[in-house]
Formats: C-alpha cells, sequence, structure tokens
C-alpha cells in the first residue's frame, strides 16, 4: 500500500525504533524565540550539557519586543530579551536580535530565509510551528522540556500522529482569502476535531493558494487541535525557495528537487481520516466567539446558544457571548470595533499587507489600526512599494516588526472591554490585553473594518 | 522530574471546555526567565472573580483538577504545566487534552488522565456536591478510584513507565547517542543548516 506524505516524512526522521516505545524523530531546523528557551537553557548549563547542533538553531526575537524604536522600557521584558541574547552568545546560535534586518516572527523568518524547505522536520516552542507545514515537511510545536531536549540530542521521542486529510474542493470564489478558508475548516472541524493527527491539506483550492496562502492554512492547524498541518510541495513551493539564502543552488538544487517531487501522498495511500470541504461556497469568515472553532459567516448573525444540541458546545457558547459582549441574533455586520491589527504569523506577510493596501488605499480608517509587519524583511519590502505610505496616509500606526498584540505580550494590547478585528489566530479570552475581545478575520476583511468601524468586507465598501 | 506512581487528593472541579493555556498562565507572566513563582499567575484573570471555583476555600489545598472537554489547547508555554504543579496539582482529568499541553506535562511529572466524558461529569458533580472527597489516581494500576467506583484509564506503556520511574528524557535519549550520530551521517547533503 502506498504511503501518504506525513508518513514519508516520518519515516525519512526516524533514528531508531523500538517495540514499546515511541520513535526517536531527527529534528532537522530548531527554531527559538526569547519566551520559551530561558529554563531550557538553564537546564542544559545545569547537567552540564551542550548544543548539539547548533548550525541547525536559529534563533530571533519577537514575542515580547516592542514595535515601536528604541529600547524595550519593561525591565523584566528586557532581561528575557538580554537572556537570550547571553544564550545564544554562549552556545554558539545564530540570532535575529531586534532591529537586526533579519528580525521578524520566528515562522515568517524561516521561509524567508528558505531555510523551510520541504521533507524536513522542524520544531519552536511554540505552537504555530505547523506553519512550516505549508512546505510539505513535519512542523510542530514543543514546550521548554522539549525545547532542551532538542537542544541537547537533535531529536525528539514522539509517537507518530495519525493521519488526516482534508480535501478541500472547487475554487475559493473571488474575495475569499485563505484565512476564510481556514477559519472555516476550524469551525467545521472544531478545536478539537485534529487532536492527534497531521493533517494534510489537499485539493485544488489549496494547490491554486500562493505559498503565503498555504502558511496561513497551516499556520491554524493548531486551532483545530492538529499536532501539524501540510500540504505536498510543487511548482509553487519549487519558485518561492529558488534563490533563498538557504535554499540549494546549482547541482544541489536539481537534487534536492527531483527528491521533493516525490513528496506526495501516493494515490493509493489511505488517511485514518478524510474531511470533505467545499472551497467554492464560501464567504468572508470572521469568528464571534472565545475559541476559533466560534466562527460564522460574516454574513449571518451572532448564534444562540440554543441553535447548539452539544450541551457542552452550548455552554460555551454562552459563556463567549457574555465575554463578547454579544446579543444572540445580532448581524455580525453591525458589530463595533475599537482596534483593527493586522500582522503575526497567521498573515503578517507581504502579500497580507499588499491585501490590506488595497482596501485602505484612498480612505481613512475610523479606529485605532497598527499595521505590524511580520518580519523586518516584510516592513522593507512593504516600503519599497509605498504601502507604509497607503497605511499612514489612511490614519493607521506603521510598526515595527514583531508579535505585538497577536498575544498582548509587549504594550500592543487591548484595554478591558474593548473589542478588536485582528488578522491574527487566537480569540481566546484576554489574548490580546486582559477583557479584551477579539474577532479573527483576514487581512480584507480587517482593512474594510477599519474603515467602517463595523465588522465589513471589502465588498461592502 | 518527580516520579508518579499514585496519588490521593481532593479535587477541584473546574466546569469549562476549552480551558486553554492563555487562561491557565496568560501572556504577561510569561517574561519570567525563571522555571519558579508562577503559582501566581495560574488562572489569572478568573481567579479575580471571587466565584472562581479556585477562590472557593472548600477546594483550598486540592491537588487533582477536574476539567470539562479541550484542557490546555492552544499555545505550547510549558509554563501552564508550571504553574499548575506549582500551585498543588498533582493530575489534571479531562475527556481530551491539547496535544502539546499533555506531552508537557508528562515531560514535567503532571499526570493527564483522560476519562469518557459522562465520567468527568460525574467526577465533578460529586466533588461539587462534596469537596472533601478523596479521589485515587493509580498509575501504577492505571485506575481512577472515588467512593466503591474504579475507572480505568488508558496512558502508553513508555509513558507511564517513565513518570513512574520519575526518568529524565534527555539522559534515556542520550544513551542512543551512536544512532543519533549514524543518522546524521545519512542526512541528505543540501539540508541547509543556519550559518
Ligand atoms: S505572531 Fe502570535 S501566534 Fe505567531 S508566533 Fe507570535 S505570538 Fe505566536
Amino acid at each position: 500500500m502506498g504511503r501518504t506524505l506525513a508518513e514519508k516524512v516520518w519515516e525519512q526522521h526516524v533514528v531508531r525504533r523500538a517495540e514499546g516505545e515511541p520513535d526517536l524523530l531527527y529534528i532537522d531546523l530548531h527554531l527559538i524565540h526569547e519566551v520559551t528557551s530561558p529554563q531550557a537553557f538553564d537546564g542544559l548549563r545545569l547537567s552540564g550539557r551542550k548544543v548539539r547542533r547548533p548550525e541547525l538553531t536559529i534563533a530571533t526575537e519577537d514575542h515580547n519586543v516592542p514595535t515601536v524604536l528604541g529600547p524595550i522600557s519593561d525591565p523584566v521584558s528586557r532581561t528575557q530579551v538580554e537572556t537570550l541574547r547571553k544564550n545564544t552568545a554562549e552556545f554558539g546560535i545564530r540570532l535575529h536580535p531586534m532591529g537586526d534586518a533579519g528580525q521578524g516572527v520566528v515562522h515568517i523568518i524561516g521561509p524567508q530565509f528558505g531555510l523551510t524547505q520541504p521533507g524536513m522536520t522542524i520544531v519552536c516552542g511554540d505552537s504555530h510551528t505547523s506553519t512550516h507545514g505549508a512546505f510539505g515537511g513535519i512542523a510542530f510545536g514543543i514546550g521548554t522540556s522539549e525545547v532542551e531536549h532538542v537542544l541537547a540530542t537533535q531529536t525528539l521521542p514522539a509517537y507518530r500522529p495519525k493521519t488526516m486529510a482534508i480535501e478541500v474542493k472547487g475554487e475559493l470564489p473571488v474575495g475569499v482569502t485563505a484565512k476564510d478558508l481556514i477559519l472555516a475548516i476550524i469551525a467545521n472541524i472544531g478545536t478539537g476535531g485534529g487532536q492527534g493527527y497531521i493533517v494534510e491539506y489537499r485539493g485544488e483550492a489549496v494547490r491554486k493558494l500562493s505559498m503565503e496562502g498555504r502558511m496561513t492554512i497551516c499556520n491554524m492547524s493548531i486551532e483545530a487541535g492538529a499536532r501539524a498541518g501540510m500540504i505536498a510541495p510543487d511548482e509553487t513551493t519549487f519558485e518561492y525557495l529558488r534563490g533563498r539564502p538557504h535554499a540549494p543552488a546549482g547541482a544541489a538544487w536539481d537534487e534536492a528537487v527531483a527528491y521533493w517531487k516525490t513528496l506526495r501522498t501516493d494515490d493509493d495511500a489511505e488517511f485514518d481520516k478524510v474531511v470533505e470541504i467545499d472551497a467554492s461556497t464560501l464567504t468572508p469568515f470572521v469568528t464571534w466567539g472565545t475559541n476559533p472553532g466560534q466562527g460564522a459567516p460574516l454574513g449571518s448573525a451572532v448564534p444562540s446558544p440554543e441553535d447548539f444540541a452539544d450541551p457542552v458546545q452550548r455552554s460555551a457558547a454562552e459563556r463567549a457571548l457574555e465575554y463578547m459582549g454579544l446579543t444572540a441574533g445580532t448581524p455580525l455586520r453591525d458589530v463595533q470595533v475599537d482596534t483593527v491589527f493586522v500582522g503575526s504569523c497567521t498573515n503578517g506577510r507581504i502579500e497580507d499587507l499588499r491585501a490590506a493596501a488595497d482596501v485602505l488605499r484612498g480612505r481613512t480608517v475610523v479606529t485605532r489600526t497598527l499595521i505590524v509587519p511580520g518580519s523586518m524583511q516584510v516592513k522593507k519590502a512593504a516600503e519599497e512599494e509605498g504601502l507604509d505610505q497607503v497605511f499612514k496616509a489612511a490614519g493607521a500606526e506603521w510598526r515595527e516588526a514583531g508579535c505585538s498584540m497577536c498575544l498582548g505580550m509587549n504594550p500592543d494590547t487591548l484595554q478591558p472591554g474593548e473589542r478588536s478585528a485582528s488578522t491574527s489566530n487566537r480569540n481566546f479570552e484576554g489574548r490580546q490585553g486582559k477583557g479584551g475581545r477579539t474577532h479573527l478575520v483576514s487581512p480584507q476583511v480587517a482593512a474594510a473594518t477599519a474603515v467602517t468601524g463595523r465588522l465589513t468586507a471589502p465588498a461592502d465598501l | 522530574m518527580d516520579a508518579f506512581t499514585t496519588h490521593t487528593g481532593r479535587a477541584v472541579p473546574l466546569l469549562r471546555s476549552n480551558v486553554d493555556t492563555d487562561q491557565i498562565i496568560p501572556a504577561v507572566w510569561l517574561k519570567q526567565v525563571s522555571r519558579t513563582g508562577f503559582e501566581k499567575g495560574l488562572f489569572a484573570a478568573w481567579r479575580e472573580d471571587p466565584s472562581f471555583v479556585l477562590n472557593d476555600p472548600a477546594y483550598a489545598g486540592a491537588s487533582i483538577l477536574v476539567s470539562g472537554p479541550d484542557f490546555g489547547t492552544g499555545s505550547s508555554r510549558e509554563h501552564a504545566v508550571w504553574a499548575l504543579q506549582q500551585y498543588g496539582f498533582r493530575v489534571v482529568i479531562s475527556s481530551r487534552f491539547g496535544d502539546i499541553f499533555r506531552n508537557n506535562s508528562t515531560k514535567m511529572g503532571l499526570l493527564p488522565v483522560v476519562l469518557p466524558e459522562d465520567v468527568v461529569e460525574r467526577l465533578q458533580a460529586e466533588v461539587e456536591a462534596e469537596p472533601a472527597r478523596e479521589i485515587t489516581v493509580d498509575l501504577d494500576a492505571k485506575e481512577v478510584r472515588f467512593g466503591d467506583v474504579a475507572v480505568p484509564f488508558e496512558i502508553d506503556d513508555y509513558t507511564r513507565w517513565r513518570l513512574m520511574e520519575g526518568l529524565d528524557d534527555i539522559g534515556l535519549t542520550l544513551r542512543h547517542a551512536d544512532d543519533i550520530a549514524e543518522y546524521e551521517n545519512g542526512r541528505q547533503p543540501w539540508l541547509p543548516t543556519t550559518v
């Protein structure tokens, strides 16, 4: 019987397999940031261990850094960033600090450098590591104990998850984005629907997505509970990688591409589970609740807890509506928003900024609007295209690169009761600041919402 | 890691689903570079509500958390596990856990126990009615016992063995350093390095 893409990549990385034990899996690339690594380096020091392969490791400062120029004013944040600098220097790991041209959100810089390639295993102490699966590798988030484990051994013990195919049939209608698609998928299978699986996104609509769109999809796999998400590499993948600083070159490129072309699910392979989604009927999608599965088409209304047959979902909806300050039956287009955030590893890449700029060009925002590029390189590209001018002319704030309001660790936060339309990935209670209320949206909807102050699609303007 | 064989203690019912790690420990608490002091941040936002269950003196000193489904979803922050442990929890019971949280727990010796949803609800109801009720979580027998009820739970043998011995994963892996070196010799030459 044939094998799925996930099985092929997994098998390629098994260092050791023994009856009754998890596989020992080799890790090709380990990404590090300031928040989940300090205790791991401490652990290494305590046990007198070294970093096995510093040259397969790269670090950046992203979660905790301010997105305005100048030193970090919060002393605790500053200590954490300084700790990363000290640790990477001590253990010989490449670091892109604040202000560096290569700095940015960890999941944006890997692909940008060409370090993320098909067929690789990639881990990071961050759950959105699933982003890198867009290139056809297995990429997943780990905790700090595992960060230490990978630093010390370049491997991880793990059981191979089951495999799930999400077949996206048909084409996405005009004005419907990768973000809408993944939000619809999560609403469909639920926040626990992918638990225990590596998801492979397949089908026509997925093949037609750009690499950046594919990253948006894979990024949010974790919001459906999946261990990882992946998309088989194809010409779009190869074109994206060609010429990037760490992509293979010359004869090695040809050899790599020949191998990458084998990285697809065999026709006779079987998935443990298959889910089908029809892309052609989708419309812009937003969340109304406090987990990413609580989403609905923008054209619909805030649901009523009564709509949910399952008692757990019903009580979750009740609680979510209360926290979000929403009344069942209110059209989502009538929901008033105070702040708009465009950025994060979900939607902080150049295509996302272009999409937002296309909506904002010649218009004025009525909400506080933060545009935070995912990396310094994205920032530079946007400025070369004049997008920063479009944003500033519209009245939006143009910031330095970082995670920013995605998780509200730096000063970019919501006040209690404030409501945002955000291109990030989590609408959890307090995620963007204590008491803040988050609606997850695409960059297009975010920009249109900034113009009207209510949840809005560009087509409504 | 402390070894875990069997634990008897009182339980707190957390009647919520999708308890994500941002709720367990909000991001502002993640700026610390040490491994201690996270108990103060445990459910920090929810604890501001005087009616939140952890503020109920009847549950003071409880060491088993019994939660609705999808506990520990979201962010990979291991700080969530540290916060629970440092607050005094040894076990979390739910019908479903976020994968990364469950992994992090077993690395640290916090036992995640998966029980069917109806059993979880029954357990919650019992400890709501009688907060002083003791519950035993027996990893050796793979069983949760309360009153005269004994409910089995599943856990893979390897993880169980590691938890019961309190073994350090890194030490276990380094026993296979030769296998790792051999694997490294066969890696595809074009794979990238960060230098
Ligand atoms: S942008 Fe948000 S989701 Fe992405 S790595 Fe940063 S905090 Fe995590």
